[in-house]
């Protein structure tokens, strides 16, 4: 296998590792940390598929490499292993998330509570489409696999991706939420989700199999509409 | 590219799709039937409809080229919104003032 070494210049090096039954991506890393070079960094946290931080590119694709096995991503016993795309890369598998989670919050990703503890617990059905909108899109992790696969956000630095405008969704659809209008202005600026073309990288790859292009459609129909309106 | 500008780039597509449709089958109509250099002056001189049909499709065509060829600036080139929306308008004043000579060109009298 080859691992990306160094920093953003950095390079490809070749280990050799055992082939093992049912060996995951994060194994075969773990097993040159502990065995062959202990200065390799890389991270991860709970080896379940549950917190997102294992993310890396796997033979030319972000995946999960806790939920990858090796059996089905090596190509002729050959694995090539870098750091996420798209995010600035701090030293050999490990990225700067940073820029990642700011955008997050420029999409204006946190939940703004328009009741307080006093109030009545309110009633959401769950039926109901604006529910059953923020539901289909509310899993996200933040594991940055979308961030890494869109071309777009390659293109345009300033283009806020798939996580964060999926999570806005999500909120856009919460009737408990108090900051829609401010959530669409900010989604419906420059490098909002106008700017998604629509290339569904997102989709294919998300592995909790949701999909961020159908939010940043449903965002570019709620921001065109409350344009229209005048109300942002 | 912000909500203004998708809804500019949208509502001229509405506009020219059908423009463009009907814009193929004027040419068919023309080159299937043979007519010359002057048979298709002499019906377009002086016509309002052709004059408001191509006057519309080269305003449309023009902000909507504007706002595409902006998109790929600031995606594929250096430049940023500001320089990439200069840049553009440029272009689109020049497709706007190329297609407005050809209108008038075809259509007064």
């Amino acid at each position: 296998m080859s691992l990306w070494r160094g920093g953003e210049k950095g390079r490809y090096e070749t280990y050799k590792v055992p082939l093992r039954e049912n060996q995951t991506v994060l194994d075969v890393v773990t097993f040159v940390q502990r065995h062959l070079d202990p200065t390799l960094s890389y991270r991860f946290a709970c080896r379940v598929g549950m917190c997102g931080s294992c993310a890396m590119t796997v033979n030319g694709r972000p995946r999960w490499t806790c939920r990858t096995h090796v059996s089905r991503v090596a190509t002729r016993g050959q694995l090539e292993i870098g750091p996420l795309e798209n995010l600035p890369v701090i030293k050999d598998l490990t990225t700067d998330m940073r820029p990642f989670f700011e955008k997050w919050q420029q999409a204006k990703g946190a939940f703004v509570p328009s009741q307080t503890r006093g109030d009545e617990i309110e009633r959401i059905r769950p039926d109901s489409p604006a529910r059953i909108a923020a539901d289909a899109a509310i899993e996200c992790i933040n594991c940055a696999i979308c961030y890494a696969a869109c071309d777009t956000v390659r293109w345009n630095s300033d283009y806020l991706g798939p996580a964060a405008l999926n999570r806005a969704w999500t909120l856009v659809n919460d009737v408990r939420d108090g900051a829609t209008s401010e959530r669409l202005q900010a989604v419906a600026a420059s490098g909002g989700c106008h700017a998604c073309h629509s290339h569904q990288s997102c989709q294919e790859l998300c592995p909790q199999q949701l999909n961020p292009t159908a939010s940043i459609a449903g965002l570019k129909r709620r921001t065109m509409w409350a344009y229209l309106k005048g109300e942002i | 590219m912000n909500v203004r500008l998708y809804v500019w780039q949208r509502l001229t597509a509405a506009v020219i799709a059908p423009l463009v449709l009907v814009h193929v089958v004027v040419i068919f109509y023309a080159t299937r039937k043979g007519l010359s250099a002057a048979d298709i002056l002499a019906r377009t001189r002086g016509s309002l409809t052709w004059a408001s049909f191509y006057g519309v499709f080269v305003v449309a065509a023009a902000i909507h080229a504007t706002i595409g060829v902006r998109n790929v600036l600031t995606e594929w080139s250096p430049l940023r919104d500001r320089g990439a929306g200069l840049l553009a308008s440029g272009f689109g004043v020049l497709l706007f003032l190329l297609g407005a000579r050809a209108v008038v060109a075809v259509v007064l009298p």
